[in-house]
């Protein structure tokens, strides 16, 4: 058993990622806790926990341009980029309901029908469900091709994901442009790509 | 920040003021930079002395106010008001200042004057914010108020907070305070008033009208499109588990001094 455990911790060292990956997370709690976050901590923390999703989901789509236009493969990062994503934006989500509105469901229920800001990233959010849920060895062998097919989703959850993102601030200004220029690269790699290789 | 001469003056009582260090390096000051912290990092380079606010336009009596001067004046008193954003967080902060009716009546107003417009300074050697193209704001910043509402008790220029002069990330040397509105009515570092017989145009109206409006008074049952203006975020708590949640108040909770003013307006239309 222990040989095993050694084995497979030997073949699946890169599990480490995903705790490294949730490093900022435990960070900004701690920080929350101690008063480092600020004036109005909670508007901090669920932005921050925003804004690490929308990092992740950008590296996860940028790895195959990556390996398009450098040959750097990095293409076996996709799901942990990608789950990471989808777990802070679970993060981000339950800051909103809990730390934001305090489990006001009233307001809540107004937020995701009347506001196309929150109807956004509640949209982008709900895309990538299917993707975690699908992102194991099991799910792909079972869909087989409708397992690339359902995958594209994450490029409209990403779409929805920058608009809402955009309308978080009140202006453009450069926090959150260069992030918006990348969004606006990593989809025209997409667009603009010829082979279905990837 | 240096010591004003400062006294008690109506409105302050009951109301517990946010901790100083929250009031001073948690600003909307765009002039110095988009994020919160910036006013109070960016702002080292500005000098708010000497200053001359000028009163023109509609006014029998043009002037030329030194703010050196005005800075002694014994009209400067203490209000402790409630300061409610536009983006659903809230403050206390007691200001210290003149109300605005007092500059206003020493111009002696034209009885054509029906608003005043204010304009902040444009200074991008000491204000970094004014640099980029980015945010798609013109400097300098405008605001603007009916006369009646201009002439309000509760209308204050604030010239300190907390007993001391205004620091310049809270809109040094002198800024608008009208606390039953969003707190982006409250003008900082104002250069010049005018009176004039027609509404003036208003920086966030011009850059998004359907987001930000003319009047901009404090209302939870109209919401901003983004978000819900029925509750506010109270700033001060620090810790993220101790961060609390209140009711937006009708006027900010100055209905009884200000509602009046909006009698038989439609406050959906008018927001």
């Amino acid at each position: 058993m222990v040989v095993n455990v050694r084995f497979m911790l030997r073949k699946h060292w890169r599990v480490i990622f995903y705790p490294l990956g949730l490093l900022p997370a435990v960070w900004l709690l701690c920080e929350g806790q101690q008063g480092a976050l600020g004036a109005d901590p909670v508007n901090v923390f669920e932005r921050s926990l925003g804004l690490w999703a929308f990092r992740f989901l950008l590296c996860c789509l940028a790895l195959a341009p990556l390996r398009r236009f450098t040959g750097i493969n990095l293409l076996r990062y996709r799901r942990l980029t990608g789950l990471l994503a989808f777990f802070y934006a679970l993060m981000h989500l339950a800051a909103y309901i809990g730390l934001d509105l305090g489990f006001d469901w009233s307001t809540l229920w107004r937020d995701v029908t009347h506001r196309s800001f929150i109807i956004l990233g509640m949209g982008a959010l709900l895309m990538l469900v299917p993707l975690a849920v699908t992102s194991n060895m099991r799910a792909m062998r079972m869909l087989r091709g409708r397992w690339k097919l359902l995958h594209r989703l994450i490029y409209p959850a990403a779409l929805l994901a920058g608009i809402h993102f955009f309308l978080s601030f009140k202006t453009l200004n450069s926090i959150s442009a260069p992030y918006l220029v990348a969004l606006g690269l990593v989809l025209l790699a997409r667009i603009s790509r010829r082979s279905k290789t990837i | 920040a240096a010591p004003l001469q400062t006294h008690r003056g109506p409105y302050s009582a009951v109301l517990e003021p946010t901790p100083h260090e929250d009031v001073t390096h948690y600003n909307n000051f765009y002039e110095f930079g988009m994020d919160k912290a910036d006013p109070s990092s960016q702002s080292q380079e500005f000098q708010p002395l000497p200053w001359t606010l000028e009163i023109t336009g509609l006014v029998k009596k043009p002037l030329r106010l030194d703010v050196e001067q005005l800075l002694k004046s014994s009209e400067i008193e203490e209000r402790i008001y409630r300061m409610r954003c536009v983006e659903a967080w809230s403050m206390v902060i007691p200001w210290d200042g003149i109300p605005l009716a007092n500059l206003l009546r020493n111009a002696d107003p034209d009885p054509r004057a029906t608003h005043v417009a204010f304009e902040s300074v444009v200074r991008p050697l000491e204000m970094p914010g004014q640099n980029g193209g980015f945010s798609g704001i013109q400097w300098p910043y405008v605001e603007g108020l009916r006369l009646d509402e201009a002439m309000n008790p509760l209308t204050l220029i604030a010239l300190g907070i907390y007993g001391e002069t205004l620091p310049n990330q809270n809109g040094a040397p002198l800024r608008l305070v009208v606390p039953w509105k969003y707190g982006f009515k409250g003008i900082k570092s104002i250069q010049r008033i005018r009176l004039l017989d027609h509404e003036p145009p208003t920086t966030w109206n011009r850059l998004a009208p359907d987001e930000y409006g003319f009047y901009a008074n404090v209302n939870p049952q109209v919401d901003h499109p983004r978000w819900s203006q029925a509750s506010e975020r109270v700033i001060g708590a620090r810790s993220l588990f101790g961060a609390r949640r209140q009711p937006t108040l009708m006027f900010n909770g100055y209905g009884e001094q200000v509602a009046d003013l909006y009698r038989g307006m439609d406050l959906r239309a008018h927001f």
